[in-house]
């Protein structure tokens, strides 16, 4: 096959990009999106240019670390599938793709097609657990939880932290991430406990990152590789309603965002007598 | 040198009990005066870091990824073992550890094998109360299903995501932990050295995946859980990004490295279909309990599967193995569908697959019974080879997957330089020739979780750590080291692609290393790896510079340690004159071509010390010795 690579190209953060075009004549209609970069970027190293930064690791559509906008749409155009899985017979021949970077101030560009993502990280660490040490685990089928239940947790665990749903959304927000994280812990009676701050300090979170507000567009779970419902979103929304009525007394902290990649302080040792 | 595995007094049930109370305690005041460095992530590197973090130590977690939670554990399908026996089916600890050490085909420590079936029900019982949504029955209780290798029902299992859901569980605390301000994350970092002063393990050398900046990391303890090197064969069911160059570069200071030919090959992955291909799909072993395995009686038969009536197929491992039928384990599994294709009997265009036919199972069961239990494998089989396995069977071929092979460590997880600490498929220790399907979790999470955290105090109750220089000869030599071979590496600007060396490099690993070797083939993959390995540094072209991202350079440093451990590998495989689990040496097998052990000559851990560049590497045994599981022969018939 033969089709037309435009690729967003941009040396760093604080440089400014480029659509490049890319001509290909021999793409396999079996090969993935990443395997035609790879087959690309193998053509630019030999004539002495510099490869497309992208980012790829596990090539099963499980790790969430690819993404990327193809002709507008978050992993392109077909359902539930990231672009590692996404092979080209699902392009015409001839067919143009501008593939360009998850485009979100929470999400400063790296390089090329590369993002910084870390912004989720933060929610994650603001309060997106079960607060349970090792070792204080009570049997496990002490706790019993309904298959519908449990269904519904993974249902919302499902997701890869991709950011295709912050991509998509006009308003750049992080609703689906965060919702579908509250969902999971929260419908489960293990997360029980915590529900209430969980749900302040997450959304604090989110909204410290600087992503947008919800105004229940819905492209985030068309565009969502795992298909998590927009359900989650209510279900965030509520959580976040009731525990603003219940923990009023709390005082919800949020964790500065930062963007830089500095290796930051190190490990000091402090010698003791041993 | 001699091997000191340090397994711990009294009968097998009691030895972690006598370990844990013999192990001397760190005050819960002297904790925070301890650093302790993690490297990696994953099911073994983040719950080591969340639990170490939880009792108090000062953390320090590296991953090379852009966010923990990306770990390759995280891509795991199939499920986690747990002798919970909650299907009153006759499970036991004692049964998974003998289902362990013999599936192991007799070439692992019992005493390890022994402590990891103990803990495996505490695991189930940390990652429910985490929230991981394990399977469940009606009433609530937690389900189970078998898995490859095991007649009991002991495997726990979130659909087809295992090792997402229990990633996420320890990602999760980890993140906790960074919250907390006990565990300081470093992203986007990839470890190039370890320190080695005065003998021991005290920090590492590091490169910031972002800016190129070279920093160094110093701390009482380094921890490594920076899983397999399948990568080595270029085509696996790894993640592009796994690599053995934490591990190889700890080799290189001094840490013996053993049983490096002991690799697993994976039955059920989606054959090969181009050149380009950049990694194999594994399809969980899951699928066997209900898919049937199949290929046609008559050689070069084309026709399409649905035109080949019952009576001219060969569903040879039901054939072969009437007891365990499909569900053999994995190497045996394996080298039935290479032999049968070897006889020209393969399917697909390539005649390198094999059928596996759910057609049978969706007429007794009903697609949505199917649906339910592997809709999202059979819609990844689908989006991969436009085929739908709900009508036409699956092709499917073994493929590289684990590595039971690692750094040697002994029971207290320490590997041979003091300070030192290895954990998950880092190691050597739990899997023997070969790894049971659902095992994989089961050992990340026992080493991060319950071992390490606490042998890991015995070594920092026991020790003095002074503080270390930055200019420390030691400390000099190792940052310079990863300088100059960053330069090295972009300065040959020579013809050929990284990638292009990784996939010859590859190619013979597999053809000669793979599901089955000879003395010939080994002795010939060693001279054309020696070979390969000087045109790679005579004629890599690495672009860019070592300023910023820079992709290839990562990949680069990455394969030019594969090569070096390449070599170990066919060396070792060339020493071990037997067949053992994965390891199947053409030269010795039974007369019905089965894996035939020299338990006289070859019941030992082979560990590898490092001599130089080019020059033959030492070998240490360590002798096994089998006090509760007499070794026979496997027998799956």
């Amino acid at each position: 096959m033969r089709m037309t690579l435009k690729i967003w190209r941009q040396s760093g953060p604080r440089d400014s990009g480029k659509l490049v075009t890319y001509p290909m004549d021999n793409v396999n209609p079996d090969m993935s999106v990443l395997e035609c970069l790879d087959v690309l970027n193998e053509g630019l190293i030999e004539k002495g240019e510099l490869p497309v930064t992208f980012e790829h690791d596990c090539r099963e559509g499980i790790c969430g670390s690819c993404g990327f906008m193809i002709n507008g749409e978050a992993h392109g155009p077909m359902k539930a599938t990231t672009v590692c899985q996404l092979t080209m017979r699902h392009f015409k021949e001839g067919s143009e793709l501008v593939m360009e970077p998850w485009r979100a101030r929470p999400f400063p560009i790296i390089k090329d097609l590369m993002v910084d993502r870390r912004a989720f990280d933060r929610i994650i660490a603001s309060g997106g657990y079960i607060s349970v040490g090792t070792g204080s685990a009570p049997d496990g089928n002490a706790i019993p939880v309904s298959k519908e239940i449990s269904d519904r947790a993974m249902d919302a665990a499902a997701c890869i932290g991709c950011g295709a749903c912050v991509a998509a959304c006009p308003n750049a927000s992080a609703a689906l991430f965060t919702g579908a994280k509250m969902s999971h812990l929260s419908i489960l009676p293990q997360g029980a406990p915590e529900r209430d701050i969980r749900a302040l300090r997450m959304v604090s979170q989110m909204n410290a990152e600087g992503f947008g507000g919800c105004t229940n567009i819905g492209e985030c779970t068309a565009a969502c590789p795992k298909e998590i419902k927009l359900e989650v979103i209510a279900t965030m929304n509520r959580d976040y309603t009731r525990g603003s009525w219940r923990e009023r007394s709390s005082e919800i902290t949020t964790i500065t965002p930062f963007t830089e990649w500095s290796t930051g302080s190190k490990l000091q040792n402090d010698p003791i007598s041993g | 040198m001699t091997l000191d595995s340090r397994v711990p007094e009294g009968p097998i049930e009691k030895k972690w009990d006598n370990a844990r109370f013999n192990l001397k305690l760190v005050n819960p005041a002297n904790k925070r005066k301890h650093s302790i460095i993690v490297v990696g992530s994953g099911l073994a590197g983040g719950s080591a870091a969340a639990t170490l973090g939880e009792l108090g130590y000062k953390v320090s977690c590296f991953c090379f990824q852009d966010s923990p939670r990306r770990a390759h554990s995280i891509a795991a399908q199939g499920g986690i073992n747990a002798a919970k026996n909650y299907q009153n089916d006759g499970d036991s600890v004692f049964r998974l550890f003998y289902d362990t050490v013999k599936g192991g085909d007799f070439r692992a420590r019992e005493a390890n094998v022994y402590r990891l079936a103990q803990i495996s029900v505490n695991i189930i019982d940390q990652c429910v109360a985490q929230g991981v949504p394990f399977a469940r029955e009606y009433g609530g209780a937690l389900t189970n299903r078998s898995f490859g290798g095991a007649q009991v029902s002991r495997t726990f299992y979130a659909r087809g995501q295992t090792g997402q859901q229990l990633l996420l569980g320890a990602y999760q605390a980890l993140e906790r932990q960074i919250h907390a301000g006990s565990v300081t994350m470093y992203p986007r970092t990839e470890m190039l050295d370890l320190l080695v002063v005065d003998g021991r393990a005290r920090g590492i050398v590091t490169r910031n995946l972002v800016t190129g900046e070279v920093s160094t990391h110093f701390a009482d303890a380094v921890i490594l859980g920076t899983g397999g090197y399948g990568n080595v064969y270029y085509l696996s069911t790894n993640a592009k990004g796994s690599n053995v160059t934490a591990c190889w570069r700890a080799h290189k200071r001094g840490a013996l490295f053993a049983n490096p030919c002991f690799t697993q090959i994976h039955p059920t992955c989606i054959p090969v279909s181009g050149d380009y291909q950049s990694k194999l799909t594994l399809m969980s072993e899951s699928l066997r309990n209900d898919g049937r395995i199949w290929v046609p009686k008559q050689k070069g038969d084309k026709r399409p599967p649905d035109q080949i009536p019952e009576s001219d197929r060969d569903y040879y491992l039901e054939r072969r193995y009437p007891s365990f039928g499909n569900l053999v384990p994995r190497d045996v599994a394996s080298r039935n569908a290479k032999n049968v294709c070897d006889e020209g009997r393969g399917v697909g265009e390539s005649g390198l697959g094999v059928y596996l036919d759910f057609g049978a199972s969706i007429n007794r069961l009903g697609r949505k019974t199917i649906e339910e239990r592997y809709g999202n494998l059979f819609d990844m089989y689908q989006r991969i080879t436009d085929e739908d396995p709900y009508k036409v069977p699956m092709r499917i071929f073994p493929a590289i997957h684990y590595t039971m092979g690692g750094l040697w460590v002994d029971y207290n997880l320490q590997s041979t330089i003091p300070g030192l600490f290895v954990i998950g498929e880092a190691n050597f220790s739990d899997h023997g020739a070969n790894r049971l399907g659902a095992s994989a979790l089961m050992q990340g999470l026992s080493d991060g979780y319950f071992v390490v955290p606490y042998t890991i105090g015995d070594y920092l109750a026991t020790n003095k750590f002074p503080i270390v220089a930055e200019s420390s000869s030691e400390v000099q030599q190792a940052v310079s080291c990863v300088h100059s071979s960053t330069k090295k590496l972009l300065s040959i600007k020579g013809k050929r692609t990284v990638d292009s060396f990784h996939r010859q490099l590859g190619k013979i690993v597999w053809d000669y290393c793979g599901m089955s070797r000879t003395a010939e083939g080994l002795s010939s993959a060693i001279d054309q790896i020696r070979e390969l390995r000087n045109d790679f540094w005579k004629d890599v072209n690495v672009p860019g510079s070592g300023d910023d991202v820079n992709q290839s350079l990562e990949k680069a440093g990455r394969v030019a340690d594969f090569f070096e451990l390449a070599e170990l590998m066919c060396v070792d495989a060339l020493d071990r004159n037997e067949s053992c689990g994965g390891h199947f040496r053409e030269e010795y097998q039974t007369p019905e071509g089965e894996a035939q052990r020299n338990d006289e000559d070859f019941s030992y851990v082979a560990a590898w010390g490092y001599r130089g560049p080019g020059n033959q590497p030492d070998l240490v045994k360590e002798p096994l010795e089998f006090d509760y599981v007499h070794p026979s022969q496997r027998s799956y018939k």
